[in-house]
């Protein structure tokens, strides 16, 4: 057969990411998708453009706003909205720890992170989401790589690896109890390479952050942290300025910046190939905690 | 750059979790904290080796009991091509994983020990792998090193399964002898086993000819979702958003919409919004037909030279995947691609036996894990192809309404 009715990898994962997104309109009565500001979740939304177009995309985006975001990529999540013809829904874990009388996390980097599971929980409450879309990857993590691509939640938002209906084929089942709740996965089988490959097929917009530019820095156990009015430098730190970009984009307490000079998509392309760290391990401070953090995380309702 | 999804099966120590560490480290897919964690780990070893083995663990849960409960997904990619592995666990009361690996699966690579040879777990693997129509199989003959790299174990071996796959129809098989442990035939072709002529393992996944197994002479497509924007501009716009199952469909194809079974023309195709001639499998497409129908999620849109089976009984091979057993005569949800209709199971005619492929009477309940051939009446009719003709039209699952889980793979005959 002529090679002419041939997809490449990338169009293949395109074509069951938006197999999924299609899926998920038509078996929930109210999905969200939960839009981080990240490169992932960016991807996401222009996966579900392609699948429903010429129409809008018939669900909201919601954002669990830490409060501790880089500004820059707020900025983007509003144009991104707007641009996209989307409903944007903003729920901020400032007011869950207000309403909840939570404590506020303290130290160096006070993370909200773990904190913006009591905001989701309310939200999908608040808006009776039966569905919530999110841009994790298999190969982000080793708890991730045994999470079904429909994965089921009971009422609290938790994870039971034990209970995972199985999956096979392309057929997706999202069925469920009333209280429940189904997490979906679109991007489970692209990699990080993957994305970015990809971001630039499609010549997709990015937050300037993911690019290189001057910040002023800590170092932290070998990571780059930016300075910011929610980090709290100890006496012996020194504020350098660095030329770094971010790889994932999470909050300013809890991301870590990489030294580069790559300024362009294809620059930070060859530097991703080159490098030999994997993503979260380089960028991600919180999962240095345990070595189970994750799972923990996802067994309480964590994305 | 293309994709190939292939799935390891191999009985419990078999050296599985080793030689998926072992593609991963040797293509350079394990990065430094991941190796880090691994030091980590192994340090606790007496002999100093780093265990690969590790690397394919997932939660605490099976570390702590030293098992691995589920279907895991493992990526790598090399200048040739990106892979993905469906990493199923071999213990024998785990088939309902390791059919759902192989669900997806292009190649499956069954492991046999040298030593052992083809044992029970081999033919059940081999089995599964024929069931599903999986179209490629490696034979990767492992722990060459604890049989002195003997090629006359190794041919031995080879006219062994040779039987089981003739047995079996299974006619893409080849042979590669490997040490997971030690590297020998995985990326590199192995000194020690120089009398063997064919490729490492990696160059073969890599090398593979696999464009003919997406099918593209028989036009399916199913509708998952009405796009109706209902805006000033797009007023009366009505398409019909789906995948192509197979084949290829273009602008002004005659093609019928069943089950109803009305005629139309197609007059329009799009793909992200931008309008094509058009679109081939697997690809995403929106239909808009000539006609106004009425046509809703789970609805077929064939050509009207080539049609698949429209029936409300249909002939099933089917494994059941839960706890709870099947009962004869209850009735289920049946979800083939993006259509779901209630269905019953009659006549349940026999099990297969997964070791041994022979017909057996039912006595009772049907349990986990077992196969049968059985008749599913369902309350309207479903558009579909065999499985063994067209795969991607031909399989669905069973939903358990009260529990919701899904619990049964079904494979349509006729």
């Amino acid at each position: 057969m002529s090679s002419q009715y041939h997809l490449d990898y990338l169009g293949q994962l395109e074509a069951e990411s938006i197999h999924i997104f299609r899926e998920v309109a038509a078996q929930f009565e109210k999905p969200a998708l939960l839009f981080s500001g990240g490169k992932d979740s960016i991807t996401l939304v222009h996966l579900a453009k392609k699948a429903f177009a010429p129409g809008k995309i018939p669900f909201p985006l919601v954002h669990i706003d830490t409060g501790h975001n880089f500004p820059e990529a707020l900025e983007f999540r509003d144009w991104l909205t707007k641009e996209a013809n989307a409903t944007l829904v903003v729920r901020k874990v400032e007011d869950t720890i207000k309403q909840k009388n939570l404590t506020e996390p303290k130290g160096k980097f006070p993370s909200r992170n773990w904190l913006q599971t009591y905001t989701l929980l309310d939200t999908i409450e608040e808006f009776k989401f039966d569905c919530c879309i999110g841009g994790a990857r298999r190969d982000e993590e080793k708890a991730r790589a045994k999470e079904r691509i429909f994965s089921v939640r009971d009422e609290f938002g938790q994870w039971n690896p034990k209970l995972q209906r199985p999956e096979l084929w392309n057929i997706y089942n999202g069925r469920i109890h009333k209280g429940e709740n189904v997490r979906v996965f679109p991007i489970s089988n692209w990699t990080e390479l993957d994305i970015w490959n990809y971001i630039r097929k499609e010549k997709i917009g990015l937050p300037s952050i993911y690019f290189a530019h001057d910040r002023k820095v800590i170092e932290h156990e070998g990571q780059l942290v930016a300075m910011s009015e929610y980090v709290q430098p100890s006496a012996g730190d020194v504020i350098l300025t660095k030329k770094v970009r971010y790889r994932t984009v999470g909050d300013m307490t809890c991301t870590a910046a990489v030294e580069s000079t790559a300024s362009t998509l294809d620059e930070v392309i060859n530097e991703i190939i080159s490098t030999r760290i994997s993503e979260r391990g380089e960028t991600r401070i919180d999962d240095k905690v345990t070595e189970a953090a994750m799972e923990d995380r996802k067994k309480n309702g964590y994305f | 750059m293309d994709l190939l999804r292939f799935i390891t099966a191999g009985s419990v120590d078999d050296g599985k979790s080793t030689l998926i560490g072992r593609l991963l480290y040797d293509s350079k897919n394990i990065l430094i904290d991941q190796l880090e964690a691994l030091e980590k780990s192994t340090k606790n070893r007496t002999d100093g080796s780093v265990d690969l083995a590790l690397l394919t663990d997932g939660l605490r849960a099976e570390r702590e009991q030293g098992i691995t409960i589920d279907v895991a997904y493992r990526y790598f990619t090399t200048p040739k091509r990106k892979f993905i592995i469906a990493d199923a666990p071999g213990h024998v009361q785990y088939t309902r994983n390791m059919i759902t690996g192989a669900s997806n699966a292009a190649l499956i690579i069954i492991l046999i020990d040298a030593r052992l040879g083809v044992v029970e777990q081999t033919r059940r693997h081999s089995i599964i792998a024929s069931l599903l129509k999986i179209p490629h199989v490696v034979v990767a003959i492992n722990k060459m090193d604890l049989v002195e790299y003997s090629q006359d174990v190794f041919n031995n071996i080879v006219i062994e399964y040779a039987e089981v796959a003739k047995q079996l129809g299974l006619t893409d098989v080849t042979y590669i002898p490997i040490s997971a442990l030690n590297g020998d035939n995985i990326v590199d072709r192995s000194e020690k086993i120089s009398w063997f002529d064919g490729k490492p393992l990696l160059e073969f996944l890599e090398e593979i000819e696999t464009e003919h197994d997406v099918n593209l002479s028989d036009a399916r497509f199913q509708v998952q979702f009405v796009i109706r924007p209902q805006t000033e501009e797009l007023h009366d716009y009505r398409g019909y958003a789906g995948k192509v199952i197979s084949g290829v469909y273009k602008k002004g194809d005659k093609v019928k919409v069943l089950p109803a079974g009305i005629e139309t023309t197609i007059s329009k195709l799009e793909s992200g919004g931008i309008e094509v001639d058009e679109v081939f499998a697997p690809q995403p497409v929106v239909i808009q037909l000539s006609e106004d129908i009425d046509i809703s999620r789970g609805d077929s849109i064939v050509k009207v030279d080539n049609l698949p089976l429209v029936s409300n009984e249909l002939e099933v091979l089917l494994c059941w995947l839960d706890d709870k057993p099947l009962v004869p005569g209850n009735k289920y949800l049946l979800q083939h691609n993006s259509r779901l209709v209630r269905a019953v199971v009659r006549n349940v005619e026999y099990k297969l036996d997964v070791n041994s492929l022979q017909r057996q009477p039912i006595e009772g309940n049907i349990k986990l894990n077992e196969v049968v051939k059985a008749v599913i009446k369902t309350a309207s009719p479903l558009v579909y192809d065999p499985y063994t003709k067209l795969s991607s039209n031909g399989s669905a699952i069973l939903v358990d309404e009260t529990s919701n889980s899904t619990v049964a793979a079904v494979m349509l005959q006729r």
